[in-house]
Protein backbone atom coordinates (compact mmCIF):
# COMPACT_ATOMS: atom_id res chain seq x y z
CA UNK A 1 0.00 0.00 0.00
CA UNK A 2 1.35 3.26 -1.36
CA UNK A 3 1.78 6.12 1.03
CA UNK A 4 -1.02 9.20 1.10
CA UNK A 5 0.00 12.07 -1.20
CA UNK A 6 1.56 15.31 0.42
CA UNK A 7 -1.78 16.94 0.79
CA UNK A 8 -3.26 14.54 2.58
CA UNK A 9 -0.59 14.15 4.83
CA UNK A 10 -0.31 17.60 6.18
CA UNK A 11 -4.58 17.54 6.38
CA UNK A 12 -4.05 14.79 8.93
CA UNK A 13 -1.70 17.40 10.64
CA UNK A 14 -3.97 20.50 10.52
CA UNK A 15 -6.75 17.88 11.75
CA UNK A 16 -4.39 16.58 14.37
CA UNK A 17 -4.43 20.12 15.89
CA UNK A 18 -8.08 21.34 15.60
CA UNK A 19 -10.86 21.26 18.29
CA UNK A 20 -13.53 20.80 15.73
CA UNK A 21 -14.49 17.24 14.19
CA UNK A 22 -12.31 16.77 10.79
CA UNK A 23 -12.92 14.04 8.58
CA UNK A 24 -10.80 12.86 5.64
CA UNK A 25 -11.81 10.89 2.83
CA UNK A 26 -9.65 9.35 -0.28
CA UNK A 27 -11.19 9.38 -3.79
CA UNK A 28 -13.32 5.97 -3.40
CA UNK A 29 -14.79 7.89 -0.18
CA UNK A 30 -12.97 5.81 1.82
CA UNK A 31 -12.67 7.38 5.79
CA UNK A 32 -8.94 7.48 6.10
CA UNK A 33 -8.46 9.77 9.48
CA UNK A 34 -10.48 11.29 12.00
CA UNK A 35 -9.46 13.76 14.79
CA UNK A 36 -10.01 13.49 18.60
CA UNK A 37 -13.19 15.51 18.19
CA UNK A 38 -14.57 13.36 15.28
CA UNK A 39 -13.92 10.25 17.48
CA UNK A 40 -16.71 11.77 19.94
CA UNK A 41 -18.86 11.93 17.12
CA UNK A 42 -18.54 8.31 15.62
CA UNK A 43 -18.29 6.50 18.91
CA UNK A 44 -15.40 5.00 17.90
CA UNK A 45 -11.94 5.68 17.85
CA UNK A 46 -9.13 6.05 15.10
CA UNK A 47 -6.66 3.90 16.30
CA UNK A 48 -9.19 1.16 17.02
CA UNK A 49 -11.21 1.27 13.76
CA UNK A 50 -8.48 2.18 11.26
CA UNK A 51 -9.29 3.32 8.04
CA UNK A 52 -13.22 2.94 7.53
CA UNK A 53 -15.68 2.33 3.83
CA UNK A 54 -18.20 4.75 2.74
CA UNK A 55 -21.02 2.63 3.88
CA UNK A 56 -19.33 2.13 7.72
CA UNK A 57 -18.97 5.64 8.64
CA UNK A 58 -21.74 7.39 6.25
CA UNK A 59 -24.64 6.24 8.77
CA UNK A 60 -22.57 5.67 11.48
CA UNK A 61 -24.02 9.09 13.26
CA UNK A 62 -27.67 8.92 11.92
CA UNK A 63 -27.77 12.09 9.90
CA UNK A 64 -31.27 13.53 9.47
CA UNK A 65 -33.61 16.04 8.39
CA UNK A 66 -35.27 18.67 10.44
CA UNK A 67 -38.85 16.22 11.11
CA UNK A 68 -35.93 13.10 11.52
CA UNK A 69 -36.30 11.67 8.04
CA UNK A 70 -33.01 10.12 7.07
CA UNK A 71 -30.64 11.93 4.93
CA UNK A 72 -29.15 9.74 2.36
CA UNK A 73 -25.79 9.25 1.71
CA UNK A 74 -24.92 10.72 -1.42
CA UNK A 75 -26.73 14.18 0.06
CA UNK A 76 -23.65 14.29 2.79
CA UNK A 77 -21.56 17.02 1.81
CA UNK A 78 -18.53 14.73 2.16
CA UNK A 79 -20.15 11.96 -0.02
CA UNK A 80 -21.13 14.89 -2.51
CA UNK A 81 -17.76 16.52 -3.06
CA UNK A 82 -16.12 12.82 -3.40
CA UNK A 83 -18.25 12.42 -6.26
CA UNK A 84 -18.09 16.19 -7.71
CA UNK A 85 -15.19 17.10 -6.81
CA UNK A 86 -16.48 20.31 -5.78
CA UNK A 87 -17.02 21.65 -2.20
CA UNK A 88 -20.26 21.16 -0.75
CA UNK A 89 -22.39 22.66 2.19
CA UNK A 90 -25.22 21.52 4.41
CA UNK A 91 -26.97 22.19 7.57
CA UNK A 92 -28.51 19.08 9.33
CA UNK A 93 -29.44 16.83 12.96
CA UNK A 94 -27.52 13.92 13.73
CA UNK A 95 -27.81 12.07 16.44
CA UNK A 96 -25.32 11.89 19.92
CA UNK A 97 -24.05 8.28 21.13
CA UNK A 98 -26.81 9.22 23.95
CA UNK A 99 -29.58 9.60 21.09
CA UNK A 100 -30.14 12.96 21.59
CA UNK A 101 -30.74 15.00 18.21
CA UNK A 102 -28.45 17.55 17.92
CA UNK A 103 -27.64 20.61 14.92
CA UNK A 104 -24.80 20.95 13.17
CA UNK A 105 -23.56 22.28 9.90
CA UNK A 106 -20.85 20.30 7.60
CA UNK A 107 -18.65 22.02 5.04
CA UNK A 108 -16.48 19.77 2.97
CA UNK A 109 -14.07 21.18 0.47
CA UNK A 110 -11.51 18.72 -2.39
CA UNK A 111 -8.10 18.36 -1.33
CA UNK A 112 -6.13 18.91 -4.78
CA UNK A 113 -2.18 19.18 -4.35
CA UNK A 114 -0.31 20.37 -6.51
CA UNK A 115 -0.46 17.28 -9.28
CA UNK A 116 -3.69 18.93 -9.77
CA UNK A 117 -5.14 15.49 -9.27
CA UNK A 118 -7.90 14.78 -6.82
CA UNK A 119 -6.57 13.43 -3.64
CA UNK A 120 -9.40 13.54 -1.41
CA UNK A 121 -11.97 15.25 0.72
CA UNK A 122 -12.00 16.87 4.00
CA UNK A 123 -14.34 17.58 6.00
CA UNK A 124 -15.20 20.04 9.37
CA UNK A 125 -18.30 19.70 11.35
CA UNK A 126 -19.82 22.28 13.26
CA UNK A 127 -22.37 22.34 16.55
CA UNK A 128 -24.66 24.71 15.74
CA UNK A 129 -25.51 25.32 19.36
CA UNK A 130 -21.56 25.63 20.58
CA UNK A 131 -20.79 28.91 22.15
CA UNK A 132 -17.54 30.16 21.21
CA UNK B 1 26.09 3.90 -9.39
CA UNK B 2 28.22 6.44 -8.06
CA UNK B 3 27.43 9.12 -6.07
CA UNK B 4 29.04 12.48 -5.75
CA UNK B 5 28.22 14.77 -2.88
CA UNK B 6 29.59 18.09 -4.16
CA UNK B 7 27.40 20.45 -2.05
CA UNK B 8 26.18 19.51 1.41
CA UNK B 9 25.39 22.87 3.47
CA UNK B 10 22.01 24.32 3.31
CA UNK B 11 20.84 28.00 3.52
CA UNK B 12 23.84 29.87 2.15
CA UNK B 13 27.50 28.76 0.66
CA UNK B 14 29.94 29.57 3.70
CA UNK B 15 33.84 29.89 3.33
CA UNK B 16 34.96 29.99 6.77
CA UNK B 17 37.75 27.65 7.61
CA UNK B 18 35.65 25.79 9.94
CA UNK B 19 33.99 24.56 7.97
CA UNK B 20 35.63 23.22 5.00
CA UNK B 21 35.88 19.65 6.43
CA UNK B 22 32.17 18.78 5.95
CA UNK B 23 31.82 21.72 3.25
CA UNK B 24 31.03 25.54 2.71
CA UNK B 25 28.94 24.26 -0.85
CA UNK B 26 25.17 24.13 -1.12
CA UNK B 27 23.42 21.24 -2.08
CA UNK B 28 24.46 19.39 -5.03
CA UNK B 29 24.81 15.79 -5.87
CA UNK B 30 25.64 13.77 -8.66
CA UNK B 31 24.76 10.41 -9.78
CA UNK B 32 27.09 8.67 -12.43
CA UNK B 33 26.30 5.31 -14.23
CA UNK B 34 28.72 4.39 -16.86
CA UNK B 35 28.67 7.61 -19.04
CA UNK B 36 25.40 9.04 -17.86
CA UNK B 37 25.20 11.65 -15.35
CA UNK B 38 22.56 12.93 -13.25
CA UNK B 39 22.97 16.42 -11.24
CA UNK B 40 20.48 16.82 -8.19
CA UNK B 41 19.93 20.05 -7.45
CA UNK B 42 22.14 23.09 -8.41
CA UNK B 43 23.27 24.71 -5.64
CA UNK B 44 27.02 26.23 -5.46
CA UNK B 45 28.22 22.41 -5.58
CA UNK B 46 27.13 22.17 -9.10
CA UNK B 47 29.97 24.80 -9.78
CA UNK B 48 32.44 21.71 -8.61
CA UNK B 49 31.67 19.24 -11.37
CA UNK B 50 33.86 18.73 -14.07
CA UNK B 51 31.14 18.56 -16.93
CA UNK B 52 34.54 17.71 -19.24
CA UNK B 53 36.70 15.08 -18.52
CA UNK B 54 34.35 12.35 -18.03
CA UNK B 55 30.86 11.28 -19.25
CA UNK B 56 31.32 14.20 -21.32
CA UNK B 57 28.00 14.41 -22.98
CA UNK B 58 26.10 17.42 -25.04
CA UNK B 59 23.36 16.83 -22.55
CA UNK B 60 23.11 18.12 -19.22
CA UNK B 61 20.09 17.19 -16.63
CA UNK B 62 19.71 18.72 -13.70
CA UNK B 63 16.70 17.55 -11.21
CA UNK B 64 15.66 20.11 -8.70
CA UNK B 65 14.55 19.23 -5.73
CA UNK B 66 12.58 22.99 -5.37
CA UNK B 67 13.40 26.44 -6.07
CA UNK B 68 15.04 27.71 -2.31
CA UNK B 69 18.43 29.90 -3.40
CA UNK B 70 21.03 27.37 -1.54
CA UNK B 71 19.52 24.77 -4.48
CA UNK B 72 19.72 26.99 -7.70
CA UNK B 73 22.09 29.63 -6.34
CA UNK B 74 24.70 27.95 -8.91
CA UNK B 75 22.53 27.77 -12.12
CA UNK B 76 23.18 30.77 -13.57
CA UNK B 77 27.18 29.78 -13.17
CA UNK B 78 28.09 26.66 -14.00
CA UNK B 79 30.20 26.59 -17.19
CA UNK B 80 27.70 23.90 -19.75
CA UNK B 81 24.96 26.86 -19.43
CA UNK B 82 27.24 29.30 -21.28
CA UNK B 83 28.05 26.51 -24.08
CA UNK B 84 25.87 26.71 -27.34
CA UNK B 85 26.88 22.82 -27.78
CA UNK B 86 25.29 22.24 -24.79
CA UNK B 87 21.65 21.06 -23.97
CA UNK B 88 20.60 21.50 -20.45
CA UNK B 89 17.53 20.44 -19.10
CA UNK B 90 16.37 21.48 -16.08
CA UNK B 91 13.24 19.16 -14.05
CA UNK B 92 11.56 20.82 -10.89
CA UNK B 93 8.22 21.23 -9.80
CA UNK B 94 5.44 23.16 -11.21
CA UNK B 95 3.74 25.25 -8.75
CA UNK B 96 0.00 25.68 -7.73
CA UNK B 97 -0.72 28.70 -9.75
CA UNK B 98 3.14 29.60 -11.40
CA UNK B 99 5.15 27.30 -13.92
CA UNK B 100 8.40 26.30 -13.35
CA UNK B 101 9.70 28.69 -15.82
CA UNK B 102 8.33 31.53 -14.49
CA UNK B 103 9.59 30.81 -11.00
CA UNK B 104 13.08 30.23 -12.39
CA UNK B 105 12.48 33.42 -14.01
CA UNK B 106 12.98 35.25 -10.93
CA UNK B 107 15.79 34.37 -10.28
CA UNK B 108 17.36 34.18 -14.03
CA UNK B 109 16.97 37.55 -14.84
CA UNK B 110 17.78 41.00 -13.91
CA UNK B 111 18.10 42.78 -11.34
CA UNK B 112 19.15 39.48 -9.24
CA UNK B 113 20.94 38.10 -12.31
CA UNK B 114 22.15 39.78 -15.60
CA UNK B 115 21.30 37.89 -17.93
CA UNK B 116 17.66 36.83 -19.00
CA UNK B 117 16.32 33.32 -18.89
CA UNK B 118 15.90 33.43 -23.09
CA UNK B 119 19.11 34.45 -23.38
CA UNK B 120 20.99 32.05 -21.97
CA UNK B 121 23.20 30.56 -24.86
CA UNK B 122 22.60 26.96 -23.80
CA UNK B 123 19.51 25.27 -25.64
CA UNK B 124 17.86 25.01 -21.95
CA UNK B 125 14.85 23.00 -21.97
CA UNK B 126 12.56 23.17 -18.64
CA UNK B 127 10.18 20.34 -17.81
CA UNK B 128 8.23 20.47 -14.97
CA UNK B 129 7.83 16.79 -13.19
CA UNK B 130 5.24 14.13 -14.36
CA UNK B 131 3.13 13.13 -11.15
CA UNK B 132 4.32 9.35 -12.74
CA UNK B 133 7.60 7.71 -13.00
CA UNK B 134 10.01 8.81 -15.89
CA UNK B 135 13.15 7.30 -17.64
CA UNK B 136 15.83 9.33 -18.37
CA UNK B 137 18.39 7.05 -20.22
CA UNK B 138 18.74 3.89 -17.76
CA UNK B 139 17.31 5.89 -14.96
CA UNK B 140 14.29 5.63 -13.47
CA UNK B 141 12.94 8.53 -11.76
CA UNK B 142 10.76 9.36 -8.67
CA UNK B 143 9.86 12.56 -7.67
CA UNK B 144 6.94 12.76 -5.10
CA UNK B 145 6.08 15.87 -3.01
CA UNK B 146 7.23 16.07 0.40
CA UNK B 147 6.54 18.29 3.31
CA UNK B 148 8.90 21.48 3.17
CA UNK B 149 7.82 25.04 2.50
CA UNK B 150 6.76 25.86 -0.95
CA UNK B 151 6.78 23.05 -4.07
CA UNK B 152 9.43 20.65 -3.22
CA UNK B 153 10.17 17.32 -4.05
CA UNK B 154 11.91 14.75 -2.69
CA UNK B 155 13.73 12.03 -5.32
CA UNK B 156 14.18 8.22 -5.72
CA UNK B 157 16.79 7.56 -8.64
CA UNK B 158 17.13 3.70 -9.71
CA UNK B 159 18.68 1.60 -11.91
CA UNK B 160 17.93 -1.90 -12.19
CA UNK B 161 18.10 -3.26 -8.12
CA UNK B 162 19.94 -0.33 -6.67
CA UNK B 163 18.03 2.71 -5.10
CA UNK B 164 18.87 6.30 -4.18
CA UNK B 165 16.68 8.85 -2.11
CA UNK B 166 17.19 12.52 -2.05
CA UNK B 167 15.62 14.09 0.24
CA UNK B 168 17.78 16.96 1.08
CA UNK B 169 14.77 19.48 2.95
CA UNK B 170 12.15 18.18 4.66
CA UNK B 171 10.39 18.24 7.74
CA UNK B 172 8.77 14.58 7.93
CA UNK B 173 6.12 15.41 10.40
CA UNK B 174 5.41 18.63 12.22
CA UNK B 175 5.86 19.53 15.78
CA UNK B 176 5.76 15.76 16.67
CA UNK B 177 8.26 14.18 18.20
CA UNK B 178 7.49 10.48 16.66
CA UNK B 179 6.82 9.93 12.73
CA UNK B 180 2.82 8.30 12.52
CA UNK B 181 3.01 4.93 13.39
CA UNK B 182 1.49 3.86 9.76
CA UNK B 183 4.31 4.21 7.20
CA UNK B 184 1.35 5.31 4.44
CA UNK B 185 0.80 8.95 6.49
CA UNK B 186 4.88 9.54 6.53
CA UNK B 187 6.08 12.30 4.27
CA UNK B 188 8.84 10.73 1.54
CA UNK B 189 8.26 7.33 3.01
CA UNK B 190 7.85 5.57 -0.41
CA UNK B 191 10.95 7.60 -2.03
CA UNK B 192 12.86 5.90 0.72
CA UNK B 193 11.22 2.29 1.28
CA UNK B 194 13.97 -0.22 0.83
CA UNK B 195 16.60 2.68 -0.43
CA UNK B 196 20.42 1.46 -0.27
CA UNK B 197 21.09 4.88 0.07
CA UNK B 198 19.24 7.75 1.84
CA UNK B 199 20.67 11.15 1.46
CA UNK B 200 18.25 13.30 3.97
CA UNK B 201 17.96 16.35 6.04
CA UNK B 202 18.78 16.28 9.48
CA UNK B 203 19.73 19.93 9.88
CA UNK B 204 18.34 20.28 13.61
CA UNK B 205 19.00 19.14 17.30
CA UNK B 206 16.18 18.48 19.25
CA UNK B 207 16.12 21.84 21.10
CA UNK B 208 16.90 23.92 17.71
CA UNK B 209 13.70 22.31 16.20
CA UNK B 210 11.63 23.18 19.00
CA UNK B 211 12.25 27.03 17.90
CA UNK B 212 12.14 26.24 14.19
CA UNK B 213 9.03 24.21 13.82
CA UNK B 214 7.28 24.50 9.90
CA UNK B 215 10.90 25.47 8.67
CA UNK B 216 10.74 22.21 6.69
CA UNK B 217 13.79 20.35 7.92
CA UNK B 218 14.23 17.88 10.63
CA UNK B 219 16.45 15.93 13.77
CA UNK B 220 18.93 13.63 13.18
CA UNK B 221 16.74 11.83 14.99
CA UNK B 222 14.00 11.91 12.75
CA UNK B 223 15.61 11.51 9.75
CA UNK B 224 17.44 8.31 11.21
CA UNK B 225 13.84 6.94 12.06
CA UNK B 226 12.50 7.80 9.05
CA UNK B 227 15.65 5.49 7.50
CA UNK B 228 14.88 2.66 9.82
CA UNK B 229 10.83 2.43 9.08
CA UNK B 230 11.54 2.37 5.32
CA UNK B 231 14.26 -0.25 5.87
CA UNK B 232 16.34 2.06 3.78
CA UNK B 233 20.58 0.61 3.76
CA UNK B 234 22.59 3.71 4.38
CA UNK B 235 21.87 7.32 5.80
CA UNK B 236 23.56 9.92 4.78
CA UNK B 237 22.76 13.12 7.30
CA UNK B 238 22.81 16.22 4.78
CA UNK B 239 22.24 19.89 4.85
CA UNK B 240 24.19 20.75 7.24
CA UNK B 241 23.47 24.58 8.63
CA UNK B 242 26.04 26.83 7.68
CA UNK B 243 26.33 28.68 10.81
CA UNK B 244 27.29 25.33 12.41
CA UNK B 245 31.06 24.73 12.70
CA UNK B 246 32.21 21.15 11.53
CA UNK B 247 33.08 20.88 15.29
CA UNK B 248 29.96 21.59 16.26
CA UNK B 249 28.05 19.44 13.66
CA UNK B 250 30.45 16.43 14.39
CA UNK B 251 29.78 16.88 18.37
CA UNK B 252 25.90 16.83 17.27
CA UNK B 253 26.59 13.92 15.47
CA UNK B 254 28.67 12.08 18.15
CA UNK B 255 25.94 12.82 20.88
CA UNK B 256 23.55 10.94 18.71
CA UNK B 257 25.00 8.23 17.77
CA UNK B 258 26.12 7.79 21.17
CA UNK B 259 22.85 7.89 22.35
CA UNK B 260 21.15 6.04 19.24
CA UNK B 261 21.47 2.42 17.65
CA UNK B 262 20.94 1.38 14.31
CA UNK B 263 21.35 -1.32 12.55
CA UNK B 264 22.36 0.35 9.11
CA UNK B 265 25.61 2.88 8.94
CA UNK B 266 24.82 6.15 9.72
CA UNK B 267 26.94 9.05 8.59
CA UNK B 268 27.15 13.45 7.93
CA UNK B 269 27.81 14.10 4.62
CA UNK B 270 31.26 15.39 3.45
CA UNK B 271 31.48 17.59 0.59
CA UNK B 272 33.63 15.47 -2.50
CA UNK B 273 32.67 12.48 -0.55
CA UNK B 274 32.03 9.38 -3.45
CA UNK B 275 29.34 6.08 -2.25
CA UNK B 276 28.86 3.24 -4.56
CA UNK B 277 26.09 1.55 -4.58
Amino acid sequence: MSAHEIEIILSRQLADCLSVPVFIVDPEGTLVFYNEPAEKILGQRFQDTGEMRVGDWGNAFQPHDKKGKAIPQDELPLVSTIKSHVPAHKTFWIKSLEGKSFKISVTSIPIIGRSKEFSGALAIFWDNDLKV
Amino acid sequence: MKIKLHGTRGAYPTSSKETQKLGGNTSCIEIIEESQRLILDAGTGILEIDFDSYAASKRVDILLTHLHMDHIQGLGFFKPIFNPQKEIHIWGPGGSSYPLKDRLNKFLSPPLFPVMLRDIPSKLVIHELPNKPFKLGEFLITAKFVCHPGPTVGYRIQKGSKSVAYIPDHEPVLNRPELFKEDRWISGFDLCNNADLLIHDSQFNREEYENKVGWGHCTMRIAAELSKRARAKHLVMFHHDPAHTDEYRSAMFTEFVNTHTYDFPVELAVQGQEIEI
